[in-house]
């Protein structure tokens, strides 16, 4: 791995993006018009909003990074991009990390966007500090990126890798403690949301939404980044110099 | 050019690729059965053959990306796919691996970066394969001949010692295609080693040697006009039909006895 090459393959992620005009406007756009409407929903309990918006913005990225990451991978494996790429001096580490990279990027500004949007806009009141927030929505995205970009793997079309978000995601999301508490869960299925790393994103932004700061949720960060780290290293190691 | 390869010299180096008992299997199908082939440096080695005959399978064992159930390739002296070879190695594979939301120029950009080359390097291979003026253009807007010569660019970037090029005149017009083989030869003469596979038969010409291919394993590896003498075929078509059948004819003997 070498710095400079994790960098030419973060900026050339970016730049597909950036020509991918109607994409971004669905990465940034669609979250905004889906607090909005949670907003207006409870727009006669406004506490309402103020518990579930900041664990909204936690999963947004996951579910969004997980889809885009795992199709454009999925287009490198088939269309010979990254059978070229491995015939050349690229570590697998600078592909997996490069992506990554460009997809935090993106998670920011969505994430800066869709918090502005909440807050200014909707009326969504952050008892915890918003920097938090933010940070806890980039690294959710780049969980997403790194699983995303593993599961391809696992699929030989694009129906498939469409199709891999629901199998990895929803699961998450049931089990996260968003839509029911976790210590109601049934035994196995709690034990089994603590291998989740959506888990831990939506526990800090319930935190983060109940006035916790730092020292509440460094701890459910800290796993993340370890979910993060993780998910690299599965995702570097579906890459394959050989192949059948 | 064509058939005056300059052997003087170059016969006593390292070959560009040796290849011993290449066995490539892929489910319960033997796409290469224990070829043996060696392709010396400093030559155009057209490798023909029938869709199918394991030429695409042959070239991604030469680059190291095709997982092989036995058998040895050396590349420039070394075992295929050592991570020193990547940058000596150039490969365009057989689909153009070019990103189609990019432009030309950053397609390139990226790969110069990989390869550690600087902004002359992609103003020469864009210019190698005619299309200096191309640079903002998306990939995606391209012909198909434009794209598959971005594709070939890339793999020109490095001035790598070993060209590995699959089917790369295919959907090509014939001034272009007459324009990349003199290419092809200016890169030999500058002292690079190409294996070209085609299924064109007439650019056979323009090759210093051909292997011929048919059902995973080599049917001939000779030059042009040894073929002719050998077959008493006029042109290359007739050399290849000649020896595919021949060879059938073994196959049935074989079977019969």
């Amino acid at each position: 791995m070498s710095p400079a090459l994790t960098l030419a393959t973060a900026s050339r992620v970016l730049h597909q993006l950036r020509h991918d005009r109607r994409t971004l406007a669905l990465l940034l756009g669609v979250p905004c018009v889906l607090i909005g409407l949670t907003a207006w929903m409870f727009v006669d309990t406004p506490a309402v909003v103020d518990r579930v918006g900041p664990v909204l913005v936690g999963f947004f990225p996951l579910l969004v990074m997980f889809i885009v990451t795992s199709v454009a991978t999925l287009r490198e494996r088939t269309g010979g991009t990254l059978e070229r790429l491995m015939t050349m001096p690229l570590g697998r580490g600078d592909f997996v990390v490069g992506y990554a990279l460009a997809f935090a990027l993106v998670a920011l500004v969505q994430a800066v966007l869709v918090v502005s949007w909440a807050v200014w806009v909707c009326g969504m009141d952050v008892a915890g500090p918003l920097w938090l927030v933010f940070l806890v929505a980039v690294l959710s995205a780049v969980v997403g990126c790194a699983l995303g970009l593993a599961a391809s793997a696992l699929a030989r079309t694009e129906f498939q890798a469409v199709q891999l978000m629901p199998a990895f995601v929803l699961p998450q999301i049931l089990l996260g403690g968003f839509i029911m508490p976790r210590d109601e869960l049934p035994q196995v299925l709690e034990w089994f949301s603590r291998v989740l790393p959506l888990t831990y994103a939506i526990d800090a932004m319930q935190q983060i939404a109940a006035g916790g700061g730092w020292a509440q949720v460094r701890g459910a960060i800290g796993v993340i980044a370890l979910f993060i780290v993780g998910a690299l290293v599965l995702g570097a190691s579906t890459l394959r110099r050989r192949t059948a | 050019m064509g058939n005056e390869a300059p052997d003087v010299g170059r016969s006593a180096a390292t070959p560009a690729v040796r290849i011993a008992g290449l066995r490539v299997v892929r489910g319960t199908n033997t796409v290469l059965d224990g070829l043996d082939l060696t392709i010396p440096a400093g030559q155009v080695v057209g490798l023909l053959g029938p869709s199918g005959s394991g030429k695409t399978t042959l070239m991604r064992a030469v680059v190291g990306a095709q997982i092989v159930a036995g058998g040895d390739v050396q590349v420039l002296g070394r075992p295929a796919g050592s991570p020193d070879l990547r940058a000596r190695v150039g490969y365009v594979t057989q689909s153009p691996s070019v990103y189609k939301d990019l432009t030309v120029a950053e397609n390139l950009r990226y790969a110069a970066a990989i390869l550690h080359v600087d902004g002359a390097a992609v103003a020469r291979a864009l210019r190698q394969v005619d299309l200096t003026g191309f640079e903002g253009r998306m990939a995606g807007t391209l012909s198909g001949g434009e794209l598959s010569r971005v594709s070939l660019s890339i793999a020109l970037l490095g001035s790598p010692d070993l060209l590995v090029l699959d089917e790369p005149t295919v959907g090509l017009d014939p001034v272009l295609r007459r324009d990349l083989w003199a290419l092809f030869a200016r890169l030999r003469d500058e002292g690079a080693s190409l294996l070209v596979s085609s299924h064109v038969m007439d650019e056979a010409a323009r090759c210093d040697r051909l292997v011929l291919m048919r059902a995973g394993g080599v049917l001939a590896d000779d030059t042009l006009p040894e073929l002719l003498a050998r077959t008493g075929a006029a042109d290359a078509d007739g050399a290849f039909l000649a020896l595919v059948d021949a060879a059938n004819a073994a196959d049935t003997r074989g079977a019969a006895a």
